[in-house]
């Protein structure tokens, strides 16, 4: 393969070339290097060059099918204490709870909520299949559940665990699991829909974003799905889902012109039976790994062949990954990275070893993705909307805090404001889950979570939280260090301009923003490439 | 060459790179448009208790319903014979006296959301409760009635990361902490390049957005104003800074958090409004030294008010309709909406709202600046007269 092209007119030749030859299905002819090193940054997080050049000499088949075959179904990293604990949850009582005892659970849950991020984040960096986790994030932001609303963090570590168990599984199964998963009853105020007072909530999301797409459905079948849900709700002490027979509505409902005594189970399997169902998530997976613009006739060839599988998720991005418009050269760098993918990726891609994760949730929040907590049920828009001057900033204050020279590494020089980012500087959106002050993107708990839970003013906590989880990041960031020189030597060449040149080509989906300069030492080498917006792309 | 001008003479260059199908998108603004007009939002993050903002003293309601944290009527700064200030917004007397304030009484929307998140989002992107909408207001605003090119951007938050009334499409936002914080960040910005698609041509924007913002903001104005001390006093110190650059910038917002006061409320709430009304009269006094203050608007707004009836903990739970303040060279002073109606509460001890926040949006947009309202605000709110001609 050749080599990433230097500058913009290599990049337009380059192009004017392929786009004058007939899309080449090759399921045959090896990926090489830069296919490779594609494949690996859509479906995962930075990949290393040793990693990119074990995939390079197979085939798009033998690459995807590997891919889809290492997936896993349980995290590798053994999740917080906390998050497994099976004493009875027991939340404050709305009627009897003292105020302190209020303020404790809060606190504990805020508590268990940033060890349930640094858990995830964990996972992310130690995953033999970083695959597995863009998957389960991917369905954490499709059937979206946000910790400031559903306090209680066991129930977001289970919803989690539930995500990843069918990340690559069926659809189907997974849009029942989740539609009885206790955060979701919670998130999606499933747990207030009863019969003669039923609530739309889940009912409506569930057409709208899980399922079929705005514009596919009828007010009269969001209210005639809602009554059919009804009764599905939680045990309190076990927070586990429980049908209460007496809460149910057991009278006939019509959705879709269909008429019967529908639970929730066979309202899913009706949304399960329409065509826009498969339409509607193909289009995501599209967005997700290829570009921002779907190709309609390709999603509709995807999602037919996703419905003929039964919902298999594996079958689907098998097609998205084999598409000749994922490869294609025009779709190179058309993606923004998330933050999470951001912060995660240069980690991996770096080889950089963290004692606790807990400072790149923290600094992935402040980039605009705050973990567990999406800014509402329709998740994070991601794309664009991920860059605008403040996210763009504390992206590159991150990169840059890594790639500082050695003699700045001093703790001294870790704890001036100077070496604060840009995250650090405004409010931290990981802060106050369940309580106090609300700050940057944070949900409060709703109206009915609320009166279980009146938080306190915690004005002074929130300060304090802050300035603790500053500092946390700042020693996270601190002691991550980056040796260049020795990272530059692995890739191959005989000259510093020759390794230069490849490592750009593993950094940067796109020609730069500037043309590098090659002929600087290794920090700045690397710095110039981390700090360049192609760096935000994939 | 100094600092200023690299980042001046690059500017140029980051926009030839970055524009062209991105600056097309913008309309040119209408003629009528007056973006010299400034505007200073000031959001109570929490949802500042209306209720004992502006004291309705005179009904007895209202000490039926705090038994514990209503303001005494002899403790208000009276402003008429009803209803009067918390005290410790004593500061703003001068401004009522000399007809520059206005209270608006029951701002708040139809369907109430009682969650923080929620309602902020309505508040920000000025849709209707069960509308959801991506782009904050003045985005759309801004979208099709942009400010002038040379301001150093469309609007300035300060000390929040998230851009509330300005999120989302191509508006020209800048967040930061403070502006010399801003200005060492803003070193990292590249200023050129040449966009391959669609997503590297916006983060160019954005690279450019930076760059001008920080070439317009480097300004060190030595305002003769004491600030006054803490978090907010350094937020309107540093919106005192970006509204004295040169180049100019349309909106200004500004955050106070703590108001979700549901435990002890009358000891944090009297610290949060010291803190607004000192911060106030000092954005004044800023302004008039440099003679903006006949052409600013300055305006509170929140997620909610709080519920009228205290509840067990010396505090209020989440509310609906709440009390907000305008002032400026321009206002004209009054009360505009109504008194809360205490005896009239809905099911869940709230009040209806007396004036939908859209109208004062409408207010802004078609008096202040003078641009259409109705496309921005989905619908026809009919501006509050608040402002004089």
């Amino acid at each position: 393969m050749d080599p990433v092209p230097r500058n913009a007119v290599a990049v337009l030749a380059a192009a004017l070339v392929l786009a004058a030859m007939p899309a080449a299905a090759a399921p045959n002819a090896v990926l090489g290097y830069d296919d490779a090193r594609h494949l690996l940054v859509r479906t995962g997080f930075g990949p290393t060059d040793a990693e990119v050049r074990a995939y390079a000499p197979l085939t798009r088949e033998a690459a995807v099918d590997r891919l889809l075959r290492e997936v896993r179904t349980v995290a590798l990293t053994a999740p917080p204490a906390t998050a497994t604990d099976t004493a009875p949850l027991r939340p404050p009582r709305p009627d009897t709870a003292t105020q302190a005892e209020r303020m404790a659970f809060v606190r504990q849950q805020t508590r268990e909520g940033l060890e349930l991020r640094a858990w995830w984040v964990q996972e992310m960096l130690a995953t033999p299949s970083p695959l597995t986790e863009r998957m389960t994030l991917f369905w954490h932001n499709h059937f979206v559940s946000g910790q400031p609303k559903v306090r209680i963090s066991r129930l977001m570590y289970r919803q989690n665990v539930t995500l990843r168990a069918y990340a690559l599984g069926n659809f189907a199964t997974l849009l029942h699991a989740i539609a009885k998963d206790p955060a979701m009853l919670v998130y999606l105020d499933g747990v207030q829909n009863r019969k003669g007072a039923p609530n739309e909530n889940f009912a409506r999301e569930a057409m709208e974003l899980f399922t079929l797409g705005e514009g596919h459905y009828s007010e009269q079948d969001v209210k005639e799905a809602a009554r059919a849900f009804t009764g599905w709700s939680l045990e309190r002490d076990a927070g586990r889902f429980v049908v209460r027979p007496f809460l149910h509505d057991d009278g006939v409902k019509t959705v879709f012109g269909k008429s019967g005594r529908y639970d929730g189970d066979a309202v899913l399997d009706l949304l399960l039976a329409r065509p826009e169902t498969a339409l509607h998530v193909t289009e995501k997976l599209w967005r997700e790994f290829i570009s921002p613009d779907p190709d309609p006739s390709e999603v509709r060839r995807i999602a037919t062949r996703f419905r003929a599988s039964n919902y298999e998720i594996a079958a689907a991005l098998r097609e998205i990954l084999l598409a000749d418009a994922f490869y294609t050269s025009t779709n190179r760098g058309v993606l923004v990275k998330s933050p999470v993918e951001f912060v995660v990726g240069t980690l991996r891609v770096f080889g950089l070893r963290v004692e606790h994760a807990l400072p790149f949730a923290i600094a992935a929040a402040g980039m605009g993705q705050n973990l567990l907590s999406p800014p509402n049920v329709k998740g994070w828009p991601g794309g664009e909307a991920w860059i605008n001057t403040t996210t763009l900033l504390a992206r590159k204050q991150f990169v840059e805090r890594l790639t500082r020279a050695d003699e700045m590494m001093s703790p001294v020089a870790m704890m001036t404001p100077v070496a604060m980012t840009a995250a650090a500087a405004t409010t931290l959106p990981v802060a106050a889950d369940t309580g106090g002050a609300r700050v940057g993107a944070q949900a409060m708990p709703d109206r009915a979570s609320n009166r279980a839970a009146a938080p306190g003013n915690g004005v002074d906590d929130e300060k304090a939280r802050q300035q603790r989880l500053r500092r946390e990041m700042e020693r996270g960031l601190a002691s991550v260090h980056l040796d260049s020189a020795r990272w530059l030597a692995q890739f191959p060449g005989t000259t510093p301009g020759e390794r230069a040149r490849e490592a750009q080509r593993l950094l940067l989906a796109t020609a730069p923003q500037q043309t590098a300069d090659l002929d600087v030492d290794s920090l700045a080498l690397v710095r110039g490439f981390v700090l360049d917006a192609a760096y935000q792309l994939k | 060459m100094d600092r200023r001008a690299f980042l001046k003479s690059s500017l140029s260059a980051a926009a030839l790179g970055a524009a062209g199908p991105v600056s097309l998108a913008f309309a040119a603004a209408p003629p009528g448009a007056n973006y010299r007009n400034l505007l200073v939002l000031i959001e109570l993050k929490g949802g500042n208790d209306g209720l004992n903002t502006v004291v309705p003293f005179a009904d007895a309601t209202y000490y039926a319903l705090r038994p514990g944290i209503a303001i005494a009527r002899d403790a208000v700064v009276g402003i008429s014979d009803s209803v009067g200030l918390h005290p410790a917004l004593a500061p703003l007397a001068p401004f009522w006296k000399d007809r520059e304030l206005a209270i608006l009484q029951g701002v708040g929307y139809p369907a109430p959301n009682l969650s923080h998140f929620r309602s902020i989002e309505i508040w920000d992107t000025a849709s209707a409760s069960e509308i959801y909408l991506e782009d904050g207001w003045l985005t759309r605003a801004f979208a099709a009635a942009p400010p002038p090119r040379g301001f150093a951007a469309d609007g300035v938050i300060i000390g929040s990361s998230d851009l509330g009334p300005l999120a989302g499409g191509g508006t020209r936002a800048v967040a930061l902490a403070s502006t010399e914080q801003f200005l060492r960040q803003a070193r990292l910005a590249t200023p050129s390049g040449v966009a391959q698609n669609k997503a590297f041509q916006h983060i160019l924007k954005v690279e450019a957005d930076i760059l001008q913002a920080a070439a317009g903001l480097d300004a060190r104005h030595a305002f003769r104003t004491e600030f006054p001390p803490g978090a907010f006093g350094g937020a309107i110190r540093t919106a005192c800074q970006v509204i004295a650059n040169p180049a100019g910038v349309a909106v200004v917002r500004v955050s106070l958090s703590g108001f979700d006061t549901h435990v002890g409320q009358p000891a944090t709430q009297a610290r949060l409004l010291g803190e607004l009304a000192q911060g106030l009269a000092a954005l004044k006094s800023a302004l008039d030294e440099i003679g903006r203050w006949n052409d600013t608007l300055i305006l509170t707004y929140a997620e909610f008010g709080r519920r009228p009836r205290e509840n067990l903990s010396k505090g209020t739970d989440h509310g609906t309709a709440s009390a907000h303040l305008a002032l400026g060279g321009r206002v004209a002073g009054g009360f505009y909406g109504e008194q809360p109606a205490l005896d009239r509460l809905s099911g869940d001890g709230n009040t209806g709202h007396a004036l939908d926040f859209r109208s004062v949006y409408a207010t802004v947009l078609e008096k202040w600046w003078g641009i259409p309202a109705q496309a921005t605000l989905g619908g026809r709110f009919t501006p509050v007269p608040f402002l004089r001609a």
